[in-house]
């Protein structure tokens, strides 16, 4: 389904980001990076709305020729990013929300980890819960076969 | 640039207007003519008709008009749109030709003069054979016509030069050349523009009409083009919505055709100018969500449309161009007052022209590798008879060839080698970097620095490739620090590494050794072999020796550079290049901490740099130097070891200053302070790290302030929020995280050796002079020399505290307002150990309420630190808060000579007045002497001595004085009468002789003085006997200046026997006293 996720911390430096292992992986953080100008952008547009009837779901923030970038804030301004192919025309705005529940829920998890510090970057390598995170990322970047 | 292959036809993007010419007009040589053209051609803003104007000659030959097809039964066409149709229609064949001719109505040789017009009409009409084109005639004329209908010969003469010129009278038209010359050209435009527009309109009829004669499948292709040439001609009428209606119709068309391999470039091209005459007219008409979606619409339809493989660059190339049109129609659209938005704004539409162009470039690079040997084809299969290809889109070598087989396979083969082999000379870079940069200026417009930053290394990139190494690193160099500030490590080190192949080609040996050690410190994300052969290449750098090459660089470029490194050492002398770290992120990081906040001047200052470094291999530093803001400190905080240039990286556990990555290495330094600086803040202002030495080439690494780098701060907050535990270190070593940089200390005086006491007697009793004494007491082990003393009113209270305080030494005076409220700087001499001094201070209090006071003792000091002698200045300060209070509480009351207590007292009648001093003071009080001074309007009756001298008052007791004093008759006293003031002088009892004794001033209150008529006052003998006569004498005065009646009548109790008159009535005189006697003799006792 995704082709490319990432969790960028509220100083919107990057706190994991996995894409396709069959692409230029550059190619990816560039495009993530850039869509925070977007992500910036439509946070600070919604600054005045109250928290709790603020919408997380930023819907898409742009798309390009061959993939469309999708973003998610959480109220710590954490920000989740998601690139899809734009060939995937199945994937419905309601299933783009649908995943990043489950990223954000899975993000939860790991911030509930007292062995994480929050702002650190998420490595499989040495949490086990950044692991169940992982897991749970592949599983949403298997689907589209 | 010159236009490409590529670019769109002039014809199709400008604005089509309507065509007309103008003949007979000799702007040349005739003024009035040229003024005529010129009004025509001046001044065309958006209010005129559109209409291009042309002046040709009168026998000007129009392109001939081929005969009319009667049948399309066995026509079958050759391609979609020929080259030259747009211009024809735009440039070539006008919609209306003008005759000028100078007539005047009232032209004697009216005859001759018609026929010439008539014949100028009819070449015109000769030219123009069988197209529709209007004729019309203007007659310029010297004289300004007459109103309609009222010159005869003028409606005559017109009609029969129409009839003459074979002219509707719609079609003639007067020109009086006068001063409104601009007025009647406007209107003659205006009725050309509608000649004109009647001509499109028979054209567009005349193009519907062969509709009926086409079939499906022999005339696909004039489908498309009738269509748009109905489309084209509506343009030319100004009509813009049947254009756009049109110009869908033949979008759609153009899809319908039978795609192949050999057309499919045909379709394309002509798919591109319909579909940028669409979205041109959609941005016109304001509906840009129309134009994107037809835009989307075409890339869509088109993306796959690749054709032949072995010409794919053409592809990458033309949707390059369609990309970057609708970018050129979208940014047009906003200049004239479109808005648009971050998301969907030109930027986008450049950015994808130019990976598309990008594209192109990698596919010509692997079509077109063709070996050098292989020579462009002769003759040139690209080359057609005219020069140019009669339709657009098609192959020259096959143009007009409709079979989708292919005739001739070899001559196919040449003219694709043909179109290869030019493809190779294209400058794509060029291109490339053309539509980055237009992307980078939009994005920049619409807020996306993120956008800009990343087009912005693309640039870099390109001109990498482009081998413009200067350009690239200056791009690079650019946004680093964005992806570096955002921490954006694998984006940052991509970039790096670009940045290093530039500045390795071009030898900059300065940009080399930066960004060397940024790809070899924590922010890159490297492999570390990668970052082994970058430390090496960094270390024979350094030696003065030329660095392996990059990998993945162009060969020949590697040959240069490899000059260039070896000219760079022969060139070698002393190169030290100061490189400052705060902006990146190198292989080093360094931490300066001072051990404490604050040192006491007569110790050493002590603080430790830690160093770490994250390179794979271990490291040899030459030198490293701490500087202060007091530069005089810098030369006691240097390391330097002496090394060979080889060494450094060998003999690798040993030397101070070598560093095992991973490793913090901790250095101390130790200095003395100056005494100067005590009170001031010691700062470190810089860390100098140096790596290589002067010999070869050194890098000297600067740390502004207390070390820390561009991603330091970052790390250190991370670091703070961190809960997790540390694992333990040997005792030596600590971990890097934990170290806060404290880049700076106060030096703070020496602590003093010496005591100070307060003795007095709290609390402070108003104005006197308050006895405070201060023993100071030396426990230092030397001689303390220049004690000095500040004392008094702590400074930073109420302001009016200050002017009634104040403070003196001699007690055995009272000071005044002149003395300050506090003593600075008193000299009290030298101190042995152990000795102690006294020194007593008096104050003063003018108000009551706190004080606090300040007793200040600084002394100078011999001492050694570190076996330098210093000379410490100390001091020791005590405060004391010091309440003052009065010394006793005043009353005082009025009474009769009874003793009564008196509201009021009479005039001229002796009251006493009585004082009573109540003591407040925790201390006995003496009374040295009181004074009653009287008000002048007062007088006393006896003698006003004091009568409390000398009197002792211990707290709570109070001393009373009675006064007997009269007030003369006044006269009615507003508010009553001044009595005067009392004033007491006194001391504590305690007090020395020599102190001066305070005199308080009370101030006594007004009385009020009543004048009564008659005043009696009763003379009775103290006490009488019983049985025994007791004489009762009464004196009755008159205190006015008349004659009264008083009526007395006695009444006598019945303890007494009365004798005398009972009742009297005598005259009372003015101011006289009379003596009124009785006797009365008591019966009882008691």
């Amino acid at each position: 389904m995704a082709v490319c996720v990432a969790v960028i911390a509220k100083e919107n430096y990057p706190l994991y980001i996995r894409s396709t292992p069959t692409e230029n992986e550059l190619k990816f953080h560039y495009m993530v990076h850039t869509s925070l100008d977007v992500v910036d952008e439509k946070i600070s547009a919604m600054g005045k709305a109250l928290v709790d009837q603020r919408e997380l779901y930023l819907g898409l923030l742009y798309p390009t020729e061959d993939y469309k970038v999708y973003g998610y804030v959480t109220n710590s301004k954490v920000k989740f990013v998601m690139v899809v192919d734009s060939s995937n025309t199945a994937l419905r705005d309601n299933e783009i929300r649908s995943m990043f529940r489950k990223l954000h829920n899975s993000y939860t998890d790991v911030m509930c980890n007292p062995f994480y510090n929050p702002g650190d970057r998420i490595q499989s390598r040495f949490v086990s819960l950044g692991r169940a995170f992982d897991n749970m990322v592949t599983s949403m970047m298997i689907q589209v076969c | 640039m010159s236009p490409t292959q590529w670019d769109f036809p002039v014809e199709l993007c400008c604005r089509p207007m309507a065509f007309v010419t103008l003949t007979g007009l000799d702007v040349v040589f005739n003024a009035v003519h040229r003024a005529v053209w010129d009004a025509f051609c001046a001044n065309r803003r958006a209010d005129r008709v559109p209409i291009s104007f042309k002046v040709l000659p009168g026998d000007h030959e129009y392109p001939k008009c081929r005969p009319k097809r009667t049948s399309y039964e066995w026509y079958i066409p050759k391609g979609i749109l020929k080259t030259g149709w747009m211009n024809k229609h735009l440039n070539l064949v006008p919609a209306l030709v003008v005759v000028f001719y100078e007539l005047d109505w009232d032209e004697p040789q009216w005859k001759e003069k018609q026929s010439e017009c008539a014949t100028r009409v009819e070449i015109v009409r000769q030219s123009l054979q069988g197209r529709n084109t209007k004729v019309a005639v203007v007659l310029i004329q010297k004289k300004t016509p007459l109103p309609p209908g009222e010159d005869v010969i003028a409606s005559e003469r017109a009609a029969a030069l129409c009839n003459a010129c074979e002219l509707s009278g719609k079609s003639l038209f007067v020109l009086p050349h006068t001063d409104h010359l601009v007025g009647y050209i406007i209107r003659l435009e205006n009725a050309f523009y509608e000649h004109a527009q009647t001509y499109y309109y028979t054209e567009i009829r005349r193009v519907k009409s062969h509709k009926e004669f086409l079939n499906k499948t022999t005339h696909q292709l004039l489908f498309v083009r009738h269509q748009f040439k109905i489309a084209f001609f509506s343009e030319l009428k100004q009509d813009t919505q049947n254009a756009l209606k049109n110009y869908r119709t033949a979008y759609n068309l153009v899809h319908e055709l039978r795609a192949h391999e050999t057309n499919i470039l045909e379709i394309k091209t002509m798919a591109g100018f319909i579909n940028y005459k669409i979205c041109r007219l959609c941005f016109q008409h304001n509906t840009p969500l129309d134009a994107i979606a037809q835009f989307r619409k075409h890339i869509d339809f088109c993306k796959k449309k690749i054709g032949s493989a072995e010409l794919s660059f053409e592809h990458a190339a033309w949707m390059s161009k369609q990309f970057q049109a609708f970018g050129d129609l979208f940014d047009e659209a906003i200049k004239l007052g479109l808005t648009a938005i971050q998301t969907q704004n030109p930027g986008f539409y450049y950015q994808q022209a130019a990976y598309y162009a990008q594209e192109r470039k990698q596919l010509a690079k692997t079509l077109c590798n063709h070996e050098a040997s292989v020579m462009y084809p002769n003759p040139d299969p690209l080359e057609t008879q005219t020069g140019v290809l009669d339709f657009y889109g098609q192959r020259s070598w096959r143009q007009g060839i409709l079979s989708f087989d292919l005739s001739d396979p070899e001559k196919e083969k040449v003219g694709i080698l043909a179109i290869q082999l030019k493809e190779r000379n294209v400058v794509h870079s060029e291109m490339i970097i053309t539509l980055l940069s237009n992307a980078v200026a939009q994005f920049k417009k619409y807020k996306c620095p993120r956008m800009k930053s990343h087009l912005m290394v693309q640039m870099g990139e390109e001109y990498y490739y482009a081998k413009d190494y200067t350009k690239a690193l200056k791009l690079l160099d650019y946004v680093m620090c964005d992806y570096r500030s955002e921490g954006w490590w694998t984006l940052l080190t991509s970039i790096l590494t670009t940045a290093l192949k530039c500045s390795y080609l071009m030898a900059q040996l300065k940009d080399y050794i930066t960004y060397s050690l940024e790809l070899l410190g924590r922010a890159s994300t490297l492999k570390d072999d990668q970052k082994s052969r970058i430390e090496k290449n960094l270390i024979n750098v350094l030696m003065n020796e030329s660095p392996d090459p990059e990998p993945d660089c162009d060969v020949l470029a590697v040959k240069t550079a490899q000059k260039l490194w070896a000219d760079r050492i022969s060139l070698a002398g002393s190169n030290i290049f100061t490189i400052g770290v705060q902006d990146f992120v190198p292989f080093v990081q360094c931490k300066a901490k001072f051990h404490a906040p604050s040192f006491h001047v007569d110790v050493p200052i002590q603080f430790d740099i830690y160093l770490k470094a994250d390179c794979p291999h271990p490291i040899r530093f030459s030198k490293l130097c701490v500087s202060f803001n007091n530069q005089e400190y810098n030369q006691f905080c240097v390391i330097e070891e002496a090394s060979k240039a080889s060494e450094v990286l060998e003999n690798l556990t040993q030397g101070k200053m070598c560093l095992v990555p991973g490793k913090t290495r901790k250095l101390l330094f130790k200095f003395v302070a100056k005494t100067e600086d005590v009170g001031k803040k010691i700062e470190i202002t810089s860390v100098d790290l140096a790596l290589g030495n002067e010999m070869g080439r050194c890098v000297v690494l600067n740390w502004q302030g207390g070390g820390g780098d561009a991603a330091s701060s970052q790390e250190a907050l991370q670091a703070a929020r961190s809960f997790k535990r540390r694992p333990k270190l040997p005792d030596n070593e600590v971990h890097w995280d934990s170290i806060i940089i404290q880049a700076s200390t106060m030096i703070i005086s020496r602590v003093p050796n010496i005591s100070v006491h307060l003795r007095h007697e709290p609390p402070a009793l108003t104005n006197e002079m308050y006895c405070l004494v201060v023993t100071v007491q030396s426990h230092e082990k030397t001689q303390i020399r220049d004690v000095k003393l500040t004392a008094g009113l702590k400074p930073g209270q109420d302001a009016n505290l200050t002017q009634k305080t104040h403070v003196t030494l001699h007690g055995t005076e009272l000071c005044d307002e002149s003395y300050p409220a506090l003593l600075t700087d008193i000299p009290v001499g030298d101190l042995h150990p152990g000795e102690q001094l006294e020194k007593m201070l008096y104050v003063r209090c003018g108000t009551v309420g706190s004080r606090m006071f300040l007793v200040y003792v600084s002394y100078l000091i011999n001492t050694t630190v570190e076996e330098k002698e210093i000379v410490c200045k100390c001091h020791k300060d005590e405060t004391v808060t010091i309440e003052t209070v009065f010394p006793f509480d005043v009353a005082v009351k009025f009474v009769s000579t009874k003793f009564e207590h008196l509201e009021r007292v009479y005039a001229d009648i002796p009251f006493l007045l009585m004082t009573d001093v109540l003591s407040a003071s925790p201390w006995a009080l003496t009374i040295v002497s009181s004074e009653l001074q009287l008000a002048p309007s007062m007088s006393t009756v006896d003698q006003l001595e004091s009568q409390v001298e000398n009197v002792v008052l211990q707290t709570g007791e109070s001393a009373s004085e009675c006064f007997c004093l009269r007030c003369p008759s006044l006269g009615n006293v507003e508010g009553g009468v001044a009595t005067g003031h009392y004033i007491i002088s006194w001391k504590r009892t305690s007090a020395m002789e020599n102190i001066p004794t305070i005199s308080t001033v009370i101030t006594l209150p007004h009385v009020i003085v009543e004048t009564i008529p008659l005043h009696v006052n009763a003379d009775l003998p103290s006490f009488g006997r019983v049985r025994e006569s007791l004489p009762v004498k009464y004196h009755l005065q008159n205190k006015t200046d008349l004659v009264q009646d008083v009526e007395i009548s006695v009444e006598p109790s019945d303890a007494f026997m009365f004798s005398g008159l009972k009742q009297i009535r005598l005259p009372a005189q003015a101011f006289y006293t009379y003596q009124y006697f009785c006797q009365a003799t008591g019966s009882t006792h008691g």
